[in-house]
């Protein structure tokens, strides 16, 4: 396939992401690296699990955590991985306006999550002086949600940049997988603050 | 691209072409030259602890220093050694092996390379900087999170940034053996080394994140002050035994394994016959690869998980001896009946049988839980794992070398010289660890600076040193038959062994872009099967055309060397915060190149037909 | 279970093994050459172990020697190609299930000793000795628990009976180790608490490493283990438990140097009294085995350790030169002639080459 076919092609296939043999490879890989992320993330929560009971005085999972907030993240997010599964529909469908319209909104809502992250870490360390360092369990909750945060962040500067990149050339079957893998990624941090959102939030709330 | 040709254009152009080659076989060479680098600084340190442990109340290093170089040596060895020379192996023939132009993934492939480089760059520095790591390779807390100095956080920032390179690797590697095979190789008409590299990145895919997480919480306790290991906080140090494990255990068979893949490819090939049960072989590759996820447990016998937990993974871990007995007989069966020639590759690989037997051996015995009380970190414990590590993945690598050095290099190791290395080698090696069995038994326990006199060890810590040197030797003979097979050595066709598999259906070394034109695979050891039909080399599988090729890049390289830099910066800024400005410089660089990397299009180039034509012309790809 | 596994001992294959490895290494340090339950129980189990895989060995080397002198390529057959075979299902079958039956002859006393090493049904019941130990960088402390005392870097037990032992650390890790009796048990930091019991068979002094790295001076920290009979162990708990702390000694120099103890030393060191201070307890010390658990016991050393203890125990805690050398010699004195009890000052040592 030559450049030109690759960057405007003449007509765009229903995969388009996975057109090229590029394409494909990045699928795949893409595949493998959440794998890899899966285990990270299962070493995370192992670790949480054996230190939520090092509280060391009264800043338990169950003082601290109030379940509206995180409800509300939960939403926010949860919808930010549907609206980003309408614009890969819309890269199915070759209407890229509609992608990155649905893209920008995935964004929106992403930093709606991040912002009130923020907000309960900073309410935490200032309301009852439960920070990384005050227990085993701080420094356990801070590195299991922080490092999911961290990835909400590199998602969005991720999505941003390529929003930005291809506001003006419009889809091809260069950049249709990066859009996809961008998904890809943004589905798995969802998913992720699933089992957060069970794991640390209802089960220390409730468990 | 040639040597020749990259000479002319000098000695600045050469060095910039591999700072930003994204070819595998360049990338081979790199891993290969740095993993040797470091195999000699691991070996120069194990010679220090065995002068040290020479004689009884030795004072010939002290103590801190001896934990530095005992820390230091198993570090360098895993991950700074082993790896990066199975990486170059994998790198130089699994895109041959299975006909394919280039890696998934060549950017990737290059920056996998320079994270590596940078990390155990990283960790060696810290040899000038106040001391070097200090806590054992296993880094166990609290020791490790207590050790002073910056020792330890280089440990931890080394291993992280060439931990995420290894990851890399992986994730390519799989990708390349599923998607870039030829037509008609299909998985069951892969050779056992592709084979192996394919179940080696899928445990290095699930298996590293562990020890990036253990790596990340040693770093939080260590430089930000969290408490994951700190029992005053309510930490627990038993977490890092766990992760470390979950982790390391996997990690003995990613070294192991793809060597196994180049001893079957070269029993096939040096006795001319077909790999012997080679479905029962891929199946126990697989098997191994499952086992080894299930057994960690069994290197913490003695922390005091109790009998229940003792006994499932005792018994997991006697499991595994199956699927290696069976890659065993299917070796010893694959020379049954053969015409066995003994080149230097083919002995390395015949010496490697006894030995790993013993290995695996005294690994079932310490798989017995209650037994492991007796023998866990004494020199027993050593015995079994360099009987594995050298007796396994060490004369792999060497027979790995010989077996490949034509396809890489174009020229075969001298044989005289190779077999002359050979031998005090492999009687060093014997030397040197079987009597450690011993030694642990009678009450030598693992990592001692000095052992006192008259408990008994001492004539067998003698003859341990002894055989050490004697490997010594045998190292030292390898390098200078580098050095002459390059000056004297002629150079060799593209099938020098009369082998088997497709890398040697094409010129040694093969042009950047491998193969003319793609091959079709009509069997199992494909070149074996056109060889027998009459036919000279393999039937193409399309016509001439324009190959796709990728574009070489800086940012690889770039990317790792932000990471040195912000290494640097995390390790320091716990003693003055100005150092953070080397965390943002650094971090920034990274972060900068990937943005240049995600925003600026790279579609690689094409060569064309004509040029193709031309090649062919002068000789290239018959 | 001892008694099958002991009788398997007596099968000519073990008989000859068992000889081949009790010729190694030094008694009461040896695990080769037990001298107490466990570790009788431990190297039976090795035996057995060995035996199998020596099978298994002898197996492999007989196809392997056979194939590489049998199939050698001869001159004048380079151009012979074998036959390709593609393998052999019998074949295959036969070497997976052999092997897994020789795997399962060895899980079962495998899984037996396990457990039958961790029973502590008998802890806490009257009369079964239970001990403190506690790992520090570089020394060890042994609280016997109901008695109000306490040793460093010598356990004493009584010989013919279980006695329990739960163990942590008070830094790093480490792990006690006395291979003649029973095997190894790491010490860890915080609330965990490890239990291993003992049982000598006959009196001795027993010789224990540290088997976790725990420093520069993990070499160095070495234990014994003093077992004695019934009789004599509780003579020696009624020497301990009247050890007068304050005891006047003899001469004027020792005199001197008690009181330059008590002024230097006392913070950290004890003498009588059961709690673990910050350095070893000293009580019985001039009938030590060991000067810090490595050095003989002579006036010389002690002085140089006193004095530099940073030269011979790299890294460890107690500060160098707190004293002077000439005062150094006076507490020496003193240090030496605290002899509470002589009980196991006769026990069979390690035999010297």
């Amino acid at each position: 396939m030559s450049h030109d076919d690759v960057l405007n092609p003449k007509q765009m296939p229903h995969d388009p992401e996975k057109a090229t043999l590029e394409g494909k490879n990045k699928f795949l890989g893409f595949w493998f690296f959440l794998g890899g992320e899966t285990v990270l993330f299962a070493s995370l929560f192992g670790t949480y699990l054996a230190l939520n009971g090092s509280t060391q005085g009264e800043n338990t999972p169950e003082n601290l955590f109030g379940l509206e907030l995180v409800f509300i993240m939960t939403m926010l997010l949860l919808t930010s991985s549907l609206t980003s599964v309408y614009a890969m529909y819309h890269m199915k469908n070759h209407d890229f306006g509609k992608m990155q319209l649905w893209l920008v909104i995935t964004v929106a809502l992403g930093l709606a999550f991040l912002g009130f992250e923020i907000y309960e870490f900073y309410h935490y360390i200032h309301e009852y002086d439960f920070t990384f360092r005050s227990s085993a369990f701080g420094s356990a909750f801070y590195t299991l949600v922080g490092f999911h945060g961290g990835h909400v962040l590199f998602g969005l500067c991720w999505i941003t940049a390529l929003i930005i990149r291809n506001q003006k050339r419009g889809l091809n079957l260069y950049n249709a997988p990066k859009y996809y893998t961008a998904s890809l990624y943004w589905h798995f941090i969802d998913v992720v603050w699933v089992f957060i959102f069970t794991v640390v939030y209802l089960m220390g709330k409730v468990g | 691209m040639s040597t020749a040709v990259a000479q002319k254009r000098g000695l600045a152009a050469t060095i910039w072409d591999y700072l930003t080659t994204v070819d595998h076989k360049k990338i081979a060479l790199l891993y290969l030259y740095s993993g040797g680098f470091f195999f000699l600084i691991g070996g120069l340190e194990a010679m220090l602890i065995r002068i040290q442990l020479m004689k009884p109340d030795n004072n010939f290093i002290s103590a801190g220093l001896y934990n530095e170089m005992i820390t230091m040596h198993g570090t360098t060895m895993i991950f700074l050694a082993a790896m990066p020379l199975i990486f170059a192996l994998m790198n130089a023939v699994v895109p041959l092996q299975i006909g394919a132009r280039d890696v998934a993934f060549p950017f990737l492939n290059s920056l996998g390379f320079w994270l590596f480089f940078f990390g155990g760059i990283l960790l060696n520095v810290s040899w000038f900087t106040g001391g070097a790591p200090d806590a054992g390779w296993t880094n166990y807390a609290p020791l490790s999170t207590t050790s002073p100095g910056h020792g330890v956080d280089y440990y931890v920032m080394g291993l992280q940034i060439s931990g995420a390179g290894t990851l890399i690797a992986g994730i390519n590697f799989l990708v390349t053996i599923i998607n870039m095979r030829a037509p008609g190789m299909t998985y069951m008409r892969m050779p056992l080394f592709t084979w192996s590299t394919f179940v080696t990145s899928a445990l290095i895919l699930f298996a590293f994140p562990a020890l990036t997480v253990g790596l990340f919480l040693m770093m939080f306790d260590r430089m930000f002050g969290s408490a994951f290991f700190d029992v005053a906080l309510g930490g627990n140090v038993i977490i890092w035994e766990h992760l470390f494990w979950i982790f390391g255990h996997p990690e003995v068979y990613i070294l192991i394994l793809p060597l196994f893949g180049a001893f079957s490819d070269i029993f096939s090939t040096f006795s001319r016959k077909r790999l012997f049960g080679y479905s029962a072989m891929v199946f126990a590759t697989v098997l191994i690869g499952f086992l080894g996820f299930m057994v960690w447990a069994h290197h913490m016998f003695t922390v005091g998980m109790g009998p229940i937990a003792n006994s499932i993974f005792a018994v997991a871990t006697m499991a595994i001896a199956v699927p290696t007995g069976i890659k065993i007989f299917n070796w010893l069966f694959t020379m049954w009946g053969g015409q066995i020639k003994m080149t230097s590759a083919m002995l390395w690989s015949v010496a490697f049988i006894p030995s790993f037997t013993i290995g695996g051996m005294t690994g079932v015995m310490l798989a017995a839980a209650a037994a492991d009380f007796q023998y866990h970190d004494t020199y027993f414990v050593v015995g079994h794992f360099h009987y594995v590590i050298v007796g396994g993945v060490v004369f792999g690598i060497f027979a790995g070398l010989h077996y490949w050095w034509p396809k890489m290099f174009g020229k075969v190791l001298n044989e005289k010289l190779g077999k002359l290395a050979f031998w005090p080698f492999f009687i060093g090696f014997h030397l040197t660890f079987f009597i450690q069995h011993f030694l642990g038994l009678m009450g030598m326990p693992r990592r001692y600076w000095v052992f006192l006199e008259g408990q008994g060890l001492e004539t067998g810590n003698l003859i341990s040193t002894i055989g050490a040197f004697f490997m010594a030797i045998g190292t030292v003979i390898f390098l200078i038959n580098i050095v002459y097979t390059a000056i004297k050595e002629p150079k060799v066709g593209g099938d020098p062994w009369d082998a088997r598999t497709l890398e040697w259906s094409i010129p040694s070394p093969p042009p950047h872009y491998n193969f003319v034109q793609t091959p079709l695979v009509r069997g199992l050891d494909p070149l074996w099967v056109e060889k027998m039909d009459g036919k000279k080399g393999m039937t193409p599988a399309e016509p001439l055309g324009d190959i796709h090729m990728p574009n070489g890049s800086i940012l690889p390289f770039m990317m790792s060397l932000g990471m040195f830099i912000a290494g640097f910066g995390f390790i320091y800024q716990v003693d003055n915060s100005s150092w953070l400005i080397a965390v943002f410089i650094g971090m920034g660089i990274t972060l900068g190149s990937m943005l240049t990397r995600s925003l600026k299009d790279d579609l690689g180039h094409h060569i064309h037909k004509e040029e193709l034509e031309a090649d062919i012309k002068k000789g290239v790809g018959k | 279970m001892r008694g099958w596994m002991g009788k398997f001992r007596s099968l000519f294959l073990f008989s000859t093994l068992a000889l081949i490895l009790s010729g190694c290494g030094e008694e009461n340090l040896s695990a080769l050459k037990p001298k107490g339950y466990s570790a009788e129980l431990l190297l039976d189990l090795m035996l057995i172990s060995i035996a199998i895989m020596i099978f298994v060995f002898v197996i492999v080397m007989a196809i392997y020697v056979y194939v590489l002198v049998r199939y050698r390529k001869k001159k004048g057959q380079e151009d012979i190609i074998p036959k390709q075979t593609e393998g052999n299902k019998a074949l295959e079958v036969i070497w997976t299930v052999i092997p897994i039956i020789l795997l399962l002859v060895l899980a079962v006393p495998t899984v037996q000793a396990t457990f039958d090493l961790a029973d502590q049904s008998t802890q806490g019941d009257e009369g079964v000795l239970t001990v403190e130990v506690t790992g520090n960088q570089y020394w060890w402390h042994f609280n016997y628990r109901g008695e109000e005392i306490a040793t460093s870097q010598e356990l004493y037990i009584p010989t013919g009976e279980r006695v329990y032992l739960d163990m942590k650390a008070s830094d790093v890790l480490h792990s006690f180790w006395l291979p003649a009796i029973a095997g190894k048990m790491d010490t860890l930091p915080g609330e965990n608490i490890n239990t291993m019991y003992l049982e000598a068979y006959e009196e001795g002094v027993y010789w224990g490493h540290c088997t976790e790295l725990c420093g520069p001076s993990h070499s160095l920290m070495d234990f014994r283990v003093i077992a004695v009979s019934p009789e004599k162990y509780d003579q020696w708990l009624e020497d301990m438990k009247n050890v007068d702390p304050e005891a006047q000694p003899e001469t004027t120099t020792a005199q001197e140097g008690q009181e330059l103890f008590n002024n230097n030393c006392m913070s950290c060191h004890a003498i009588g009294g059961a709690s673990m201070g910050v350095g070893p307890n000293l009580t019985n010390f001039g009938n030590r085995e060991k000067i810090a658990g490595i050095l003989d016991p002579t006036k010389e050393n002690l002085v140089d350790w006193i004095v530099h203890p940073d030269e011979i125990k790299p890294g460890n805690k107690m500060p160098a030169n707190i004293v002077e050398p000439e005062e150094a010699e006076k507490i020496a004195d003193y240090l030496l002639q605290l002899e509470h009890s002589s009980v196991g000052v006769d026990a069979p040592t390690q035999t010297e080459e």
